[in-house]
């Protein structure tokens, strides 16, 4: 492992690689890449092992009940390959570390806070517009799907509407 | 193939592109929102640019059959709604679910967080579906393409996507200059 990280590639560079990863999907899954999915199929699993009949009952996790189940669905397994991907890539360049990372103005618990109340914002928006920055923004945008445009232009004014308050989080 | 291993290269493959661009480390991503660091803006649509490119060539050519690729379907007002709140829980987090991950595999403590923040969020969302149905379900327009609303040809809107890209980096590049 090398010592001083590595530089971050190119971000024109870095997006033409997401880009080919994901047309790499549609030819070869059918389908583009995802996060929250994951997310919703493992909390529709969860609550299947807690509650079946509670699980069943619940259209949302319903419907990852059908087929293979909760445990066997395509992006547990893409992001799966995340968790890889990301890991054995910082391994190459020098960036694994363990930290938690901040603003300049602001504690480590207080980040943490910001972290998993963001998180659970997002979980919620996620579920409302049936995906995330990958699942929705990414994939559909390139497949021009008017509901993706509209979610991600939503995210970014979302995001910049919101980001004043919580400056003392990041400047 | 098994699709299981095909989810798990795709997977490694994208995690390994995120982390190369550093869209594992949040505050980096933060700078989005405050136009201090665009990565996050650069990063997006040039895949978007690429994989749309890709998708409309390969599909003329005849290799790709874009009728057997699931396209995202539209909800107009859950969408917008959605995406709203979504934002606001990103500029919080400064991690997004996919990025959450990476930052959390490459020893980030504020990425393992929002991780389970996420899992909280949708678990909590999914448990209280039954009153957010009605909306859930709403002004549903089915796998509605920016051509079949605008009702101009594929070609027209991939070309005026591409064009926009590049003006957009343009100014990307300025407001970094400046911040």
């Amino acid at each position: 492992m090398t010592t001083t990280p590595r530089r971050y590639a190119d971000p024109y560079l870095a997006g033409v690689c997401l880009g080919l990863v994901l047309l790499a999907a549609f030819v070869f899954a059918g389908r583009g890449l995802g996060a929250s999915g994951a997310f919703a199929s493992s909390a529709a699993g969860i609550v299947a092992a807690a509650s079946p009949a509670r699980a069943a009952a619940n259209p949302y996790f319903a419907r990852y009940l059908g087929g293979d189940g909760p445990w066997r669905e395509w992006l547990l397994f893409e992001i799966a390959g995340v968790i890889a991907g990301g890991f054995l890539s910082a391994l190459f360049a020098g960036r694994l570390r363990a930290a938690i990372e901040r603003g300049p103005n602001l504690g480590r618990r207080s980040r943490l806070l910001y972290a998993f109340g963001g998180g659970s914002v997002m979980g919620v928006g996620a579920v409302l517009a049936r995906g995330c920055t990958s699942g929705l923004a990414l994939t559909g945008g390139a497949l021009l799907s008017v509901g993706a445009w509209l979610f991600m232009m939503a995210a970014f004014a979302g995001a910049y509407v919101f980001a004043p308050l919580v400056n003392k989080a990041w400047r | 193939m098994n699709p299981f291993v095909v989810a798990a290269m795709i997977g490694i493959a994208f995690g390994w592109t995120l982390e190369r661009a550093g869209l594992g480390s949040a505050p980096k991503l933060a700078g989005q929102f405050y136009l201090t660091d665009l990565t996050v803006f650069k990063v997006m649509f040039s895949a978007i640019v690429t994989a749309m490119l890709g998708a409309f060539w390969l599909s003329r050519l005849g290799i790709l059959d874009l009728s057997q690729v699931y396209i995202p379907e539209t909800f107009l007002l859950p969408q917008l709604t959605g995406g709203l709140i979504f934002g606001i829980g990103f500029v919080m987090a400064g991690l997004c679910p996919g990025t959450s991950c990476v930052a959390a595999a490459t020893g980030r403590g504020d990425g393992v967080m929002v991780m389970l923040g996420m899992f909280a969020g949708v678990l909590a969302t999914g448990l209280a579906f039954a009153p957010l149905r009605d909306f859930y379900e709403s002004t549903s327009r089915g796998s509605l393409t920016l051509p079949e609303l605008l009702r101009i040809p594929a070609g027209v809107v991939v070309c005026a996507i591409v064009a926009m890209a590049l003006i957009a980096f343009q100014f990307a590049e300025r407001l970094e200059k400046r911040a």
